[in-house]
């Protein structure tokens, strides 16, 4: 079983942190990760427009390069590429026309895309192939007594055909803080749609999603959140400067991509970079709890 | 011309010609008897000014070459694309970041990007264009200023995109970032530069531009040609 990673671009940039602490993290874990090749922006969000194959393009050349690669498999870390790879997958190689279509148009590719890859998000390769016992044996600092909101958003469990996990009621990140030591909190608007793109057109939109939801997560005890998407953790985390002026009793909150909290437990230097790309300063709290 | 050429004809904007087999597009043009003012430089396949779409004879796919490096076939249609009106915008170098931002700022029509590769298939230096373009959208200026290295500026690939990009602007954004802030600094060209500032060549330049016609040719063919 050979396996790549495709990054997606906000990990690149915005999200480098998330990409520093995932890799970091498998490494330790002896699953290293290994990037595919000529990869491109994954097309950003599925498009349910089911005349326009242009719109699949993106995500199937990102499938076919992978194949010509070699890959039984692509990681993903950002839940949107996950999610929009997924789709364009399925939505292809179910319509025979689509396909062919999708075929002669990428006629200068090596082959012709036939979806032997699969697109599997590292949140599932951490619970069933590396197994969360696995990863409890290797925590060198647990998280103890950090109170942790899980945050899914809709892109890991929505449409259910592709849920990582049950798809009204997952517990797979909660599992995961268990796993190093910390408390996973249900709390109840995590399934809750983050506002998402809204947040370029209206932003009044997400401001209220992000209060909502992170009101939600303190009431329930939450003293951070922990992500998996790039774009979630843009509106959860950089909108609660316009959430604070707008809401003068709102208290801010942390907001992490999961593998940071895992580097930390798994004894891995905290780096200072990374704080850089937090809008609502992680360190206090860290610290508070001995864990940098 | 010797005598006894073979002949083949090609369809310059709909209207049939005889010309010499193995001109290029170029010189078919010139033997039909067109006078080129525009869509023509070099002739050595460097400046990309002459930028022409074709389709030969019994293929339905449009392709796109220099005119001055792309031999005639019998029955080619041909038409030249002598300028591509492509936004430009203007920007100060010295204020930017050889970062995303910088793209996000000038070229943000960058980010509609569909993955298509149209651009990559009709590029006639063979660039890998789509690539360069991902490479700008996560930031990658050092990359896209290396796969765009080739591209001469002929603008096809901004006309056939269907996002509407004009990929070799932003490219030269990212090769001028790349110059200024990425490569490590080379003294002997600074030196180079300085000399010339202080006017090393004003001499020979202002006795050049007085020769005549004749004089400059004899001297660019008598030219000392250094051979690596
Ligand atoms: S969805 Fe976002 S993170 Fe994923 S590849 Fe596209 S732009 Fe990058
Ligand atoms: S990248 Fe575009 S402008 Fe440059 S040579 Fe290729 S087609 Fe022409
Ligand atoms: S033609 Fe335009 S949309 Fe298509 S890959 Fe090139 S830059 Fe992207
Ligand atoms: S593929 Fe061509 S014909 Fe079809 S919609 Fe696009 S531009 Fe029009
Ligand atoms: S004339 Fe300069 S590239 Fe063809």
């Amino acid at each position: 079983m050979k396996s790549g990673y495709f990054p997606g671009c906000t990990l690149k940039t915005n999200a480098k942190h998330f990409e520093d602490s995932a890799m970091q993290v498998m490494e330790v874990l002896g699953h290293p990760l290994e990037e595919m090749e000529n990869w491109i922006c994954c097309g950003t969000v599925f498009s349910m427009t089911t005349d326009d194959l242009m719109l699949q393009l993106a995500s199937i050349r990102n499938l076919l390069r992978a194949e010509n690669q070699g890959y039984d498999e692509l990681i993903t870390l950002c839940s949107m590429c996950y999610n929009t790879l997924k789709r364009a997958k399925e939505f292809i190689l179910n319509d025979e026309e689509n396909l062919r279509k999708v075929n002669d148009f990428m006629y200068k590719e090596d082959s012709k895309f036939k979806g032997t890859t699969d697109v599997v998000h590292l949140l599932s390769i951490l619970k069933d192939r590396i197994t969360f016992e696995e990863i409890k044996n290797k925590v060198t600092k647990p998280l103890t007594d950090l109170k942790i909101g899980a945050y899914y958003g809709c892109l890991l469990v929505r449409p259910k055909e592709l849920a990582i996990d049950d798809f009204e009621d997952p517990t797979i990140m909660e599992e995961l803080v268990d796993t190093l030591g910390g408390e996973g909190v249900v709390f109840p608007y995590r399934l809750e749609c983050c506002g998402a793109y809204q947040t370029i057109i209206e932003k009044d939109v997400t401001v209220k999603r992000t209060y909502e939801i992170i009101n939600s997560a303190r009431n329930a005890g939450c003293e951070a959140l922990i992500t998996s998407c790039p774009l979630c953790a843009f509106n959860l985390d950089q909108r609660q400067k316009e959430t604070s002026e707008e809401f003068l009793e709102f208290s801010t909150m942390p907001v992490f991509y999961f593998t940071e909290l895992m580097a930390i437990a798994l004894g891995l230097k905290w780096n200072k970079d990374w704080k850089k790309l937090h809008y609502i300063d992680p360190v206090p709290l860290l610290k508070e709890k001995g864990l940098i | 011309m010797p005598k006894n050429v073979p002949m083949v004809k090609v369809y310059i904007l709909g209207e049939g010609f005889d010309v010499p087999e193995g001109s290029t597009i170029i010189s078919a043009l010139e033997y039909a008897g067109f006078q080129l003012t525009v869509g023509v430089g070099c002739r050595e396949g460097f400046c990309g000014a002459c930028a022409t779409l074709y389709r030969e004879k019994g293929d339905y796919k449009l392709q796109a070459g220099l005119a001055c490096q792309t031999v005639v076939t019998d029955g080619m249609n041909i038409a030249q694309i002598p300028f591509v009106p492509a936004e430009k915008p203007i920007y100060d170098i010295n204020k930017l970041d050889p970062d995303i931002e910088a793209f996000k700022t000038i070229y943000p029509i960058l980010f509609r990007c569909v993955g298509c590769n149209t651009c990559t298939k009709i590029c006639p230096q063979d660039i890998e264009v789509m690539d360069y373009v991902q490479a700008l959208i996560r930031g990658d200026i050092a990359k896209a200023a290396d796969l765009s290295f080739d591209c001469i500026r002929c603008g096809l690939c901004a006309l056939r995109c269907p996002a509407e990009i004009v990929q070799y602007n932003a490219a030269i954004l990212a090769r001028r970032l790349t110059g200024k802030y990425l490569l490590p600094n080379s003294p002997d060209l600074e030196a180079r530069v300085k000399e010339i500032a202080e006017g090393l060549y004003e001499k020979k330049l202002q006795k050049l531009t007085k020769s005549d016609t004749e004089t400059i040719k004899k001297q660019y063919y008598d030219r000392d040609i250094k051979t690596v």
